[in-house]
């Protein structure tokens, strides 16, 4: 990763012994460079070697888990500056923040019930940030204790007192929870105590300067599961600041190649969520913020799915009848690919029709109506087999289905095929509303 | 160790499109940088929001939108005071009317709303038709001669209808929309067209067809990063300014139009649709976006505030 065929080359025995499998030191080498081939199928190659390949191959930001079990979080591994590069792999972290002088256990259960169902998958927050508000730290232990007593969900444990930090520490480490912050002032203290416990521990630096410093000292002390904070709250400062650091660490800045965390803090509830939404766009590993409302959190969740949505990898729906409204026996059956964004909008444009319907999104992996259409994965043949085999001809009494204005052509041989009548319904779906005002009865 | 600031070093910019006749007149585009990364390059102008105003009342809309618009939705001249009122940076007139599912109402009526409109606010103009290619070059040639010399942005200009839209524009003084669907390919070469029939590039604006959050933001979120990164790289052909239809998208979607009654597991509804609107216009801001095509004043105001804090230096 990052070195060439060549660059490779130049580090290996070169004595062409066939022993990994190609036929000479350079087939191998342009192998390893393209990924196809491990260093380990070399049973020649020197320590040295070694180790300066497995530098350069690792990833530009360290791969860091915070918390255990099924909510344990990744981030890091990323690769790229821009989504259509090549993808952003591991979406934010969202963390909630509760103050230890709060009532820790009702804020945690409404935190708990930030889960959202969206075309069949479930989406959460990730993360109950506790914060020592209170400054003592017996009342930090206990608050982590009752936080980690209801909540899988893994804890960030907020405050740059190493007393308290150690505290609840001892209540919670079992849970692998991040410890924020270490800083200037704290962080031999900090560095021991999350090498002690084993647990992530966030940098914080006053500036970029300053943390990549920190960073630098942290690591000498012997701790790498890290996370970077650059002390920016404003947004269009966390912005510079995010950008700095993904560039500096691609660039294989060694102090900023870790996530980042970002701290929507702004006094303005709705701005906050904005800035929220902000910093999840660009780069930050893990963003924390003080609403536990679902109509914060709801439009940021989504957001992220956007966002970290692999470019590469159309996103598709299940095929399967899906139900606009509470349609009846005599209302429309739609046939569509199984294309999110070709299903999202024929399912927005069903449903601002005002007409119940039923949309049968057709599995063509994935591709759109044309496409699928050239690539002959959405054929008559395959749409038949859907209107037979998913239920839907028990669900209505008539057999019209309608079909995108885009594949007019299928209509003759889907007719004939499934007996059903065709009707092809418009190009865009924007036009389902007045199409079917004026062209829909059972 | 010292940290030496990352600065790409662009060769180019976006072509800075102009609005509007002075006093009233909007400037948008012109950036040496990427979105909001004032270290790298100039950043001139902010990016505008447009309300949308209709020629005939909406239906569907949510109590949560027309209760910003109560009184006036059936009065295009009332609608786009009242947008003035709530600070607009322009107004964008939809002639929805003359779809022909709806009232088909003639080029010629749609020219006289658009004139009564244009007489009656201190405002840019953005006209847009019903999205029928055929019946919107009609609409929109007469819109342009009754507009005459104002300067408006005329749309939106798709392959099957751009060169009346196009020599409309050059007759009679106006900017284009540029449409194509979520193609940065298409895009160029409808600039291309555009541009043979010699419309200047600094008179276009792209159009890359949006989805709202949840609903494909993504694709158009990364057009217009490729189109910035075109632009700033010296691709000619994109370095127009993005305009973002978001306020149709946000407002169809059945997060913002559900009650907290339906989906009480989402929240309040009014804060949920003002997000649902804020949060995808910021989102495209910070992707490159130039101008935002809004509905709710609320959302307006709250895309402002960030894009306030956006606009302030981050020098290091």
């Amino acid at each position: 990763m990052g070195l060439t065929g060549l660059e490779i080359f130049k580090q290996l025995p070169k004595t062409n012994c066939k022993d990994c499998g190609h036929p000479t030191c350079l087939a191998f080498a342009m192998a390893l460079a393209s990924g196809k081939a491990s260093l380990d199928q070399c049973p020649h190659v020197s320590q040295a070697a070694r180790e300066a390949l497995d530098a350069a191959s690792a990833p530009p930001i360290a791969l860091v888990k915070i918390g255990t079990g099924s909510r344990e979080l990744q981030l890091g591994n990323e690769m790229v500056l821009f989504r259509h590069d090549k993808r952003f792999e591991h979406p934010t972290g969202i963390a909630v923040s509760v103050a230890d002088t709060e009532d820790v256990a009702a804020k945690v259960a409404q935190i708990n019930r930030l889960v959202f169902d969206r075309v069949g998958q479930v989406h959460n927050v990730n993360l109950v940030a506790l914060q020592n508000a209170s400054g003592d730290a017996a009342k930090f232990a206990e608050a982590a204790q009752t936080a980690a007593g209801v909540t899988d969900f893994p804890l960030i444990l907020m405050s740059e007192d190493p007393a308290a930090a150690e505290k609840a520490l001892a209540a919670v480490a079992a849970k692998k929870p991040l410890v924020a912050s270490a800083t200037a002032a704290n962080y031999e203290a900090m560095t021991n105590l999350a090498k002690k416990y084993e647990v992530p521990l966030v940098v914080k630096g006053s500036n970029l300067n300053e943390l990549a410093e920190l960073v630098e000292k942290v690591v000498a002390l012997g701790h790498r599961q890290l996370i970077l904070d650059s002390g920016a709250r404003e947004a269009n400062k966390v912005l510079a600041d995010q950008t700095q650091i993904r560039r500096q660490a691609l660039k294989r800045f060694r102090p900023f190649g870790y996530p980042t965390i970002t701290y929507a803090v702004n006094e303005d509830p709705i701005q906050a969520v904005v800035d929220a939404g902000l910093y999840i766009a660009k780069y930050a590993g893990i963003v924390v913020l003080p609403t536990a409302d679902p109509a914060d959190i709801l439009p940021l969740i989504t957001l992220r799915l956007n966002i970290y949505t692999d470019p590469q990898k159309p996103i598709a729906v299940e095929s399967k009848i899906y139900e606009i409204g509470t349609p009846g026996a005599d209302s429309p059956v739609y046939v569509t690919t199984n294309f999110s964004l070709t299903y999202f909008c024929v399912a927005g444009d069903v449903e601002a029709s005002r007409v119940p319907g039923y949309i049968l999104p057709v599995d063509t992996d994935g591709i759109s109506v044309l496409t699928g259409w050239a690539a002959g994965k959405f054929t008559p043949e395959k749409i038949t087999d859907m209107l037979k085999n998913s239920g839907i001809a028990d669900k209505v009494q008539h057999r019209k289905v309608i079909i995108p204005g885009g594949v007019a052509v299928l209509s003759g041989k889907l007719q004939e095929l499934s007996g059903w009548e065709v009707i092809v319904g418009p190009r865009e779906s924007s036009a389902i509303p007045s199409f079917i005002k004026q062209r829909w009865s059972a | 160790m010292a940290v030496t600031i990352a600065k790409e070093k662009w060769t180019s910019q976006v072509s800075e499109l102009v609005i509007g006749t002075e006093p009233n007149v909007v400037k948008v585009g012109g950036e040496a940088a990427l979105p909001f990364l004032h270290f790298e390059g100039r950043i001139p102008h902010r990016p505008v929001v447009a309300l949308e105003v209709w020629d005939m009342e909406p239906e569907g809309w949510p109590a949560v939108l027309t209760s910003a618009f109560e009184g006036v939705l059936n009065d295009p001249v009332a609608w786009a005071k009242k947008c003035e009122e709530y600070g607009a940076d322009l107004i964008c007139l939809s002639l929805l009317s003359s779809h022909p599912d709806n009232k088909n109402s003639s080029p010629a009526e749609c020219a006289a709303t658009a004139k009564a409109v244009a007489e009656a606010v201190n405002r840019p103009l953005i006209v847009v038709g019903s999205g029928v290619e055929a019946k919107d070059a009609e609409v929109i040639e007469a819109v342009g001669e009754a507009l005459s010399g104002k300067n408006c942005l005329l749309g939106c200009a798709k392959p099957e209808n751009y060169k009346t839209i196009t020599a409309t524009c050059l007759v009679h003084g106006h900017s284009i929309i540029a449409s194509s669907p979520l193609d940065i390919n298409l895009a160029k070469q409808l600039n291309i067209l555009i541009m043979e029939m010699n419309l200047a590039a600094d008179r276009i604006a792209i159009d890359p067809l949006v989805g709202a959050l949840g609903y494909g933001l993504e694709y158009a979120y990364s057009i217009m990063e490729r189109a910035r990164i075109g632009a700033l790289t010296g691709d000619k052909m994109l370095a127009m300014p993005v305009i973002c239809f978001v306020g149709q998208e946000v407002w169809k979607t059945k997060e913002a139009k559900s009650t907290a009654e339906e989906a009480p597991e989402w929240g309040d509804q009014v804060r949920r649709a003002i997000l649902w609107e804020t949060l995808t216009a910021t989102s495209f801001a910070q992707a490159g976006g130039a101008i935002m095509v809004m509905r709710h004043p609320e959302s307006m105001k709250q895309f402002r505030a960030h894009i306030a804090k956006m606009m302030e230096p981050n020098v290091y």
